[in-house]
């Protein structure tokens, strides 16, 4: 019996076309953040906000992942962006050949900002790289304050946790600030903003953190992930 | 629940692999599962059987091993397993320590018997 080592990643063939996409958007200078919750948390609600703060004139386009249904996209398009569904029809996370399909005929030169909502799941999105520059984790205080303890992996890869409907904390048993330690624990670098969507808190921040994101990435300050 | 999607990639990989060795029957595919990356390795095992069945892939057994999410030391170079989400460096303190390793999904090895060849023809291995 001979032993052989490959020492290859099982996903190589997918990191291989999130590589593509990733120096598409960086030749473009696009910035692409891929967005991952699990379901119900608030990912659309944030794309709402983020779509209605934006002028009419500006680059932003949104890819929104679902096993099924159109109804997100029907959401989102009223702002007057790009924005096209991707329905996996099943599967439970979005990865690169479907955005690389998703990204069809828009021309990224058009674009300063891409947007992609991942399909609801904090375990399966984290294992597959679409090329964007930055995982984003929304969390929301309708959860546990343990969810970065139970989901290590997600919230690990992302650059920023987005704590959402601080509206209800009077209402719901969260601690928020052991939710932020968590979050810390498992990832030191963590960024967190905190959020309502509903009342429109935190907007400004989440909208200056991506601004200052794409400024970082074109300064070339930090390398890709 | 991703790990069909894995083990379909993993079979993908070693219908890929195996062509190198067209003299030999695999054995065994070694994974390697880092504890961050998201990947549950009793489903894994669990889907690999699922996948293999009815394939001349069925007796090819699938080896995981895990991979503890690990730390560096700037400081005193040491390199550790970190635990409970302690990262603080166990020797000298340092409280900022540098990720080192955790969160692997690869393929690291194959076990081949010479002496029991697959038949490898130009469409690939066949299926039965």
């Amino acid at each position: 019996m001979n032993r052989i080592g490959l020492e290859r990643k099982v996903l190589n063939e997918n990191d291989r076309l999130a590589a593509g996409l990733r120096s598409r958007f960086a030749a473009s200078n696009v910035l692409c953040v891929n967005l991952i919750s699990s379901p119900g948390a608030g990912k659309t609600s944030l794309l709402e906000r983020t779509l209605e703060s934006f002028d009419r004139d500006a680059r932003v386009a949104v890819l929104t992942g679902d096993i099924q249904t159109e109804n997100d996209a029907n959401r989102l398009r009223c702002y007057g962006f790009p924005v096209r569904q991707i329905t996996t029809r099943g599967t439970c996370h979005l990865d690169a050949r479907m955005v690389e399909r998703g990204l069809e005929d828009w021309r990224l030169t058009d674009l300063d900002l891409l947007l992609i909502e991942n399909v609801g799941n904090l375990v399966c999105p984290s294992s597959y790289d679409l090329g964007e520059a930055a995982k984003v984790v929304l969390l929301s205080v309708t959860e546990g304050e343990d969810k970065p303890l139970k989901y290590p992996s997600i919230f690990f890869k992302s650059e920023l946790m987005v704590l959402n409907k601080i509206d209800l904390l009077p209402y719901v048993p969260f601690d928020i600030a052991a939710a932020e330690e968590n979050a810390r624990r498992v990832n030191p670098n963590a960024e967190i903003i905190r959020v309502s969507c509903t009342q429109k808190n935190g907007i400004a921040e989440w909208l200056a953190w991506l601004a200052a994101r794409r400024d970082r990435m074109l300064s070339g300050r930090t390398s890709a992930v | 629940m991703h790990e069909m999607s894995i083990a379909n990639s993993v079979l993908e990989a070693l219908e890929k692999e195996a062509r190198r060795f067209p003299q030999g029957r695999i054995a065994k595919v070694g994974l390697r599962v880092g504890e961050l990356a998201g990947v549950d390795p009793g489903a894994l095992s669990f889907c690999w059987e699922a996948v293999v069945r009815g394939t001349n892939w069925e007796a090819v057994e699938l080896e995981i091993e895990y991979s503890p999410r690990r730390h560096r030391c700037e400081r005193c170079a040491r390199e550790f397993v970190v635990k409970d989400f302690d990262i603080a460096c166990p020797d000298c303190g340092e409280a900022h320590t540098v990720f080192a390793g955790g969160d692997e999904l690869d393929l690291a090895f194959l076990e081949v018997d010479e002496d029991e060849p697959y038949r490898v023809g130009k469409e690939g291995v066949e299926r039965k």
